[in-house]
């Protein structure tokens, strides 16, 4: 009833070629905007923003980046951790050796570092494809796990292996409180997500597409194959840098190469295919899915008063997410993305079936 | 020489039961075309119901032999990695039938994770023990040759022999039987298996539970080795170079890949880890396998090149 469209004539190409060309959903995206940058600062608990927020914008932001190269180009990616641990390290040596670094700054060359490495990892796959390129890039993961372990440059000879930032601030601002950490994050993952939202739309991104959905033809049409690949590449590396950034400095605070291993790699990836291939949107559902869900799953259990040991539920967890896997790429390949666009289909012809 | 000689079949040893590993990727690559990620986590899960059956089914029967516990152990676990395989073909393969590659290598990953949840909640997340009567004490060999002579594990001795009875067994199980040939003509062109009247279900059945089967025995001898625990799957990950290297099609390459990578990353350790810093051996083999695909994306023996754009 309320999101119809009838009566928003476009009369302009660049009305036609908004992000959001329903009225509807421009309003809907300033009162999600609001809620996020207004009201959740002031309403928020500790609690949420440390444990679920933060971590959610900067999962989000990591898989946005993925989901470029997985979802758009079609090139897939098991090193995405060694990628967010480049961005991080890169960011710290650029902070710490060079004075009077800004933050800002420091994220930025620590995005461009993992954009050096990812195109340096994503070589191979001019030559290669699907299940090889999993292995190539997982040799990134592996190489990186070591090299951030063991050659102490990387974390300025720390003793433990481990590195940490203090006193972070933009333009004079102290990045130190949650809703500060929060207000950061949430004002880098917009910038990134309307950035990205953007370059899909452009020849760039219908580069990606066309090579994911058929990389011959493409080819035959004009696209370099090397050109796209390797921007494809270039540009998720950097946002998954940033995430990296992110996820080490404001996140963590203090860390080692552990918090990037593997299975950030493969949590990535599931957030991915659960929020939808080939999606903005997807990326924070998914995120959102995968954030939350083991937050739920440890409280159900109280709820009822089953006393489940904190072992069980994560294996419950780690059932729970590989079903979800197999059922979401039978069910909707597309994800929840998918399943939400086709809600809205049926929500503008509501009460009608057609 | 004796040390280079030692650090040889250390390596070797470890090199066989990579090979184990990828074997299981092999079969079920050449008869599916289904990279499966899912090995690392049947092995684990084999492992883990070998190891605890072996513990309870002598409580459950009252009974004190362990042989006889062995024994049953294999039997049922060997019966529930057949189960396993036909829920899987059931619930997951038969609806992904004609899906792209890197979908239903997402789907293994599913699995995978399926998998190790599974296996813990049913098993407990310890580290618990196989014992399955391998020697345990090293043997001296070559006494004269060499000054001390060179230190082997007959554990490891045992289990290279095993392995290259479970490959011979393999290879005539392909080549010499009827279900072998429908293996190999399923590998070969699904469609043309399919109309002369092979069933593509229970071939995919049979060949994840050869793969289970072939888990399990990898399983038992890594378990016995070192114990069952949650990084077997992560070491299986090692079994993704191998294959790479000896190529996802050829059988002798998946032995002759985990040979090569098993002896490369022992020496690699011991005679250039310094160099690095030490610790080489995480990532060797997959920078191997990196630098083979550029120079050879087929690997050792793979059968046909990879088109390219």
């Amino acid at each position: 009833m309320l999101y119809r469209e009838n009566g928003q004539f476009k009369t302009s190409y660049v009305a036609d070629q908004q992000i959001f060309p329903i009225a509807q959903d421009r309003i809907a995206i300033g009162l999600l905007l609001l809620v996020a940058f207004v009201v959740m600062p002031l309403a928020g608990s500790e609690y949420l923003f440390r444990a679920v927020l933060i971590p959610f914008l900067i999962l989000a932001l990591a898989a946005l980046g993925l989901n470029i190269l997985v979802g758009y180009c079609g090139q897939i990616s098991l090193g995405t951790g060694a990628f967010m641990a480049v961005g991080a390290y890169g960011a710290y040596n650029f902070l710490v050796r060079i004075d009077g670094m800004p933050l800002i700054g420091a994220m930025l060359l620590g995005g461009l570092s993992a954009t050096v490495v990812g195109v340096l990892f994503g070589v191979p796959s001019l030559r290669i494809k699907g299940l090889y390129l999993a292995v190539a890039t997982l040799a990134a993961q592996f190489f990186t796990d070591w090299a951030f372990l063991r050659v102490g440059w990387f974390t300025n000879n720390s003793t433990s292996g481990s590195v940490s930032v203090a006193g972070l601030n933009v333009f004079g601002l102290p990045i130190e409180s949650p809703v500060a950490k929060y207000l950061f994050c949430l004002s880098v993952v917009c910038v990134f997500a309307l950035a990205a939202k953007n370059l899909t739309r452009s020849a760039t991104g219908r580069q990606w597409m066309a090579i994911r959905d058929m990389d011959v033809a493409a080819a035959v049409i004009g696209i370099r194959p090397v050109y796209a690949k390797l921007t494809a590449f270039a540009v998720s590396s950097f946002i998954v840098g940033v995430a990296g950034v992110l996820w080490a400095f404001v996140h963590l605070g203090a860390w080692e190469p552990a918090a990037f291993s593997i299975d950030r790699s493969f949590q990535l990836l599931f957030m991915v295919i659960i929020g939808g291939l080939g999606s903005i949107m997807g990326a924070f559902f998914g995120a959102a899915f995968i954030v939350i869900l083991p937050i739920i799953l440890d409280q159900v259990p109280h709820w009822f008063g089953i006393p489940l040991s904190t072992a069980t539920t994560s294996h419950l967890v780690h059932m729970i997410f590989g079903a979800l896997i197999v059922f979401f790429l039978i069910a909707e390949p597309h994800g929840l993305a998918k399943l939400w666009s086709i809600g809205k289909q049926k929500l503008r012809l509501w009460p009608f079936p057609h | 020489m004796g040390f280079f000689l030692e650090t040889l079949f250390g390596g070797l040893m470890a090199g066989m039961l990579y090979s184990l590993i990828a074997l299981g990727f092999v079969l079920i690559y050449k008869a599916s075309g289904v990279f499966n990620f899912a090995q690392g986590a049947m092995v684990l899960f084999a492992a883990l119901a070998m190891a605890r059956f072996a513990e309870w089914i002598p409580k459950w029967l009252g009974f004190d032999n362990l042989v006889v516990a062995n024994l049953l152990a294999f039997v049922v676990a060997m019966a529930l990695m057949v189960v396993l395989a036909w829920v899987i073909e059931r619930l997951c393969l038969s609806k992904l039938v004609n899906q792209e590659g890197i979908t239903l290598l997402m789907a293994t990953l599913g699995i995978s994770y399926f998998l190790d949840g599974l296996g813990q909640t049913l098993f407990g997340n310890d580290i618990y023990s196989i014992n399955v009567g391998m020697p345990k004490e090293p043997a001296m060999i070559l006494e004269g040759m060499f000054e001390g002579g060179l230190l082997i594990s007959k554990e490891d001795l045992v289990a290279a022999i095993i392995s290259a009875a479970l490959v011979l067994a393999l290879a005539l199980f392909f080549q010499k039987t009827a279900t072998g040939r429908a293996l190999r003509a399923v590998a070969d062109d699904h469609q043309a298996a399919q109309s002369i009247g092979i069933p593509l279900n229970r071939i995919w059945v049979i060949v994840w539970s050869v793969a289970g089967f072939a888990a399990l025995v990898a399983g038992i001898i890594w378990g016995s080795k070192l114990g069952v625990q949650f990084s077997l799957s992560l070491v299986a990950l090692k079994a993704l170079p191998v294959v790479i290297l000896g190529g996802l099609t050829s059988v002798p390459g998946a032995i002759l890949g985990g040979l090569i990578i098993g002896v490369g990353e022992k020496l690699s350790e011991i005679y250039l880890g310094s160099f690095f810093g030490g610790g080489i051996e995480i990532w060797f083999a997959y920078v191997l396998a990196l630098g083979f695909l550029l120079v050879r994306p087929q690997g050792l023996f793979g059968e046909k090149i990879i088109d390219r754009v």
